[in-house]
């Protein structure tokens, strides 16, 4: 038994099987990302005035890192390219020139990745402190003369743990003053970068910039760690198809090359989904 | 020459392989569709069945709040514990036992049932396709479907037991429940949208690509439509809830406040979460999903029936392009009245007109169908066996399902009925007597090209009249009960509730019989199908009911692979008694 159309295109469609599968596939994915993106403007339209943290439920701004995003989108939109021209490669028979062009991706692949849990350790060992005096800062901590562990999601600080844990005092350096329009490095060069004592009986609220923490961030980890997930599954599939998958090529090799578009469509909705991402949970 | 091309290929292959798969690759590991479509089958009757039988412990409890439930009772005690100390329902456990009675029917019996079981079998034959389109895709969508279903069976015995929070699960509430059930509730939930997409890509795929020659779309059959437009929903509607299902999973288990509004308190207590998020967001995620769902569930059942119509009044169905154009329509707006469920919420009067302008609009194709299949019987020679029975009766009950869904749709009546009985009466009759019995209808159609064998017909006769009684006489009181003002969701069937008067409570008595007589009217089907497999009545043909679609051009039952030769198609679905034609039917492969 054959199934018909599995990689020539029917002649009234124009398509074969797996184009029409992976664009039904596509669609389901934006109402997905859809969602979520809904969510992300609701939640954030019916924040209260006033920005985080000072507010407590306002939306927060700046708080992503804008050059680390930036290089991610450029990685991202590159391996777009690549995926291009690795297929472009198998068009005209070319299949080393193939497999560079997917090395290239993937290095892109997993360079995304590596930024992103840069970006996401940042985020797990920064602090809001609250004081009972009304004073809000954020900053970073060392409790018992340790900062918090890097890349140990155990080790992140509450005020539950600091009662449990018996903890009466913490070191807290807190970052400078967000500078104004047109006094950028005054406020830089004015601020002191020391640790301070803070007693346990001093504070009030102390959360680390996780999903518990405000919806921003909920929202925040949710999206991108969805669209991770998308970068690394892509990425699985683009190794099997550079490495061990590429056998196909020798005994089918249009079925191969369109295989190898389905996947490259699939990478760039990824990067597309991405390219939405950035402006509107970093920039805006 | 192609043609020949193929066969050859085809008779090729075979030579190439000929040793038999293997049990494991035959039964449980297969691509065939057809074995596949009869998994999901078989999967989808158990739950269907235990769903049923979680609603008979729940009727039991609203007709004898507090008495041991006879039978099962200390069963249950023994099995889930402290919820059912002394074999009596705590509230707790009818709480669960309502959520899972919900999902299980909606996502576990009934679209599996008749999207997995009877799209995977049927599609494939009517447009004369080998397979479906990605054939290992579709194993793993009924493997993804089995996972789901194995967790939410297994939430039930884990301490605090299964979801409470209803089919819906309503943030805050699904979120303040302190027991894991929820959880469990939403992985399981991940895994069936998974397979529900999985399903709806190969459908829809393999409808665009693998339709036989002459098969062009105006000559698909109806229920290959109704497939087509369910896939599109399954594929569209589906994936906002699984976003929504990841948000609130997040709130259970990471803390965060996607659905937890600022200053919820649980249990007279200020819950610690940082608050700001919105409980109508979840609301508007899962009608999103649930609404469509609503036409997920119906429209495979009106395509069988409308097969089954035209094959047994032995003339073509009346409005064929009516039905498709309504069926497309149906589909688009499906996506537009989500709301008309959240009339109470509180949204504003405004959003609340919008949605139910759309939803008097989407009544309008739903009417034009039901119309076409009444008007397709007028001047037939009806055969009376048991598949059109249970199609014949798909139409009224269906009927007053949609009819009673008006006043719901109108705010004004809903913020009254809202939330009652009345609502439950209506949608069971949409769902129960309507899809149920469209799918008992396909079961006892498709049966002879399963097995080569007819189901019997006096078991199926006695099967079908006493669900028709039962069904009625579990669901019209109901509305009487609603209209009364019974609230729905009372552990106590509401005889602490101080507005029910004797009479409604009276009702809950003999629904629980009818429930029971009901229950009892299955055993006849369950005896048929099993015994029908190995002492059915020989069919005596390939085409026992002299039917006109590809399905039954197929050898008995079809083998991998189904077609003994390339179909071709040269007419319409339905050319039942043509002037002049030889018989009165011409098979849509028939070249004269």
């Amino acid at each position: 038994m054959e199934i018909p159309y599995t990689y020539k295109a029917r002649p009234d469609t124009g398509l074969y099987n797996a184009k029409v599968g992976i664009w039904l596939f596509l669609a389901s994915e934006i109402m997905l990302f859809g969602a979520l993106f809904s969510s992300y403007i609701l939640l954030r339209v019916q924040a209260p005035d006033g920005v985080w943290p000072e507010m407590r439920l306002g939306w927060p701004h700046g708080l992503l890192n804008i050059p680390i995003g930036t290089f991610n989108t450029v990685v991202l939109i590159s391996s777009s390219v690549t995926v291009v021209m690795a297929w472009a490669s198998l068009k005209m028979g070319k299949i080393a020139a193939f497999r560079r062009y997917m090395i290239l991706t993937l290095m892109c692949a997993f360079g995304f990745l590596g930024v992103k849990s840069y970006d996401y350790n940042e985020k797990f060992t920064h602090y809001e402190l609250r004081l009972k005096n009304g004073e809000v800062h954020t900053g970073h901590l060392e409790v018992n003369g340790k900062h918090p562990g890097f890349w140990s999601f155990a080790d992140i600080w509450n005020l539950d743990r600091l009662t449990k844990e018996k903890v009466a005092e913490v070191q807290f350096t807190a970052d400078p003053p967000k500078p104004k329009a047109g006094e950028a490095h005054a406020a830089e060069a004015g601020h002191e970068h020391v640790a301070k004592a803070i007693k346990r009986d001093e504070i009030s609220r102390l959360e680390a910039f996780i999903p518990r923490n405000h919806n921003f961030f909920a929202i925040y980890f949710t999206i991108t760690a969805l669209h991770g997930l998308h970068v690394f599954v892509g990425a699985l599939v683009m190794a099997y198809f550079a490495f061990p998958g590429s056998r196909m090529w020798r005994t089918n090799p249009e079925q191969f090359t369109n295989r190898i578009e389905v996947v490259g469509l699939f990478w760039h909705f990824v990067d597309l989904v991405w390219i939405f991402l950035f402006p509107v949970v970093y920039l805006l | 020459m192609q043609a020949t091309n193929h066969t050859a290929a085809h008779g090729g292959g075979h030579e190439a392989h000929h040793h038999e798969p293997g049990f494991m690759q035959k039964y449980i590991f297969t691509t065939d569709h057809k074995m596949i479509g009869i998994q999901y089958g078989l999967t989808a009757l158990i739950f269907l069945l235990f769903g049923f039988c979680l609603m008979l412990c729940m009727r039991w409890q609203i007709a004898h709040p507090g008495h041991p439930i006879p039978l099962v009772g200390s069963l249950l005690e023994k099995v889930l514990g402290d919820v059912a100390k002394d074999g009596k329902m705590s509230p707790d456990l009818y709480n669960s036992f309502g959520a899972m009675h919900g999902t299980i029917m909606v996502f576990l019996a009934i679209v599996p049932l008749a999207f997995g079981a009877f799209g995977n079998y049927v599609v494939p034959l009517q447009i004369g396709a080998p397979d479906m389109a990605f054939p290992r895709v579709n194993m793993a969508s009924y493997q993804f479907y089995f996972l789901g279903g194995i967790i939410m069976f297994i939430s039930f015995f884990i301490p605090g037991g299964a979801a409470q929070a209803g089919w819906t699960s309503y943030s805050p509430l699904a979120t303040s429940i302190p027991t894991h059930g929820q959880a469990f509730w939403l992985i399981g939930m991940v895994f069936l949208i998974s397979s529900s997409l999985l399903g709806a890509v190969n459908f829809i795929a393999t409808i665009i690509q693998l339709r036989a020659p002459g098969m062009t779309w105006m000559r698909l059959p109806f229920f290959v439509w109704a497939q087509f437009v369910t896939g599109f929903l399954l594929l569209l509607a589906f994936p906002p809830l699984e976003a929504a299902s990841v948000m609130q999973l997040m709130d259970n288990l990471f803390g965060t406040s996607f659905f937890l509004p600022t200053g919820l308190a649980v249990g007279g207590r200020l819950a610690d979460i940082s608050g700001g998020g919105s409980p109508l967001l979840w609301q508007h995620l899962f009608w999103f999903l649930g609404h469509p769902e609503v036409y997920v569930l119906i429209l495979p059942g009106m395509g069988i029936v409308c097969e089954i119509i035209a094959n047994n009044t032995r003339k073509t169905i009346w409005g064929y392009k009516s039905l498709v154009f309504s069926v497309l329509a149906i589909g688009f707006l499906s996506f537009i009245v989500w709301a008309h469920h959240m009339y109470l919420t509180g949204m504003g009067t405004k959003i609340s007109a919008f949605f139910q302008t759309t939803t008097m609009i989407i009544s309008i194709p739903s009417v034009i169908l039901l119309t076409c299949f009444f008007i397709s019987l007028w001047g037939g020679s009806i055969r009376f066996n048991t598949p059109m029975l249970f199609a014949l009766a798909f139409l009224p009950m269906f009927g007053i399902g949609g009819l009673t869904g008006l006043p719901l749709g109108f705010n004004a009546s809903d913020i009254y009925l809202h939330d009652s009985y009345y609502v439950i009466g209506h949608f069971h009759y949409v769902v129960a007597p309507g899809t149920i019995f469209g799918l008992m209808a396909g079961i006892y159609f498709w049966f002879p090209k399963m097995t080569g064998r007819y189901m019997n017909e006096t078991l199926g006769k006695i099967h079908f009249w006493f669900s028709l009684l039962g069904m009625n006489l579990v669901f019209a009181p109901m509305f009487i009960q609603g209209l009364k003002g019974m609230s729905r969701r009372m552990a106590d069937g509401g005889t602490t509730y101080f507005g029910a008067d004797d009479i409604a409570i009276k009702l809950n008595t003999s629904i629980t019989h009818a429930a029971v007589l009901l229950g009892l009217a299955q055993l006849p089907f369950i005896v048929n199908l099993f015994l029908s497999i190995r002492n059915g009545r020989k069919v005596e043909s390939d085409n026992p009911w002299q039917a006109t679609t590809l399905d039954w051009a197929t050898p008995t039952p079809p083998p991998h692979g189904n077609f003994a030769t390339e179909p071709i198609v040269y007419r319409g679905p339905y050319e039942y008694s043509s002037p002049g034609a030889a018989r009165d039917f011409t098979p849509q492969g028939q070249k004269v």
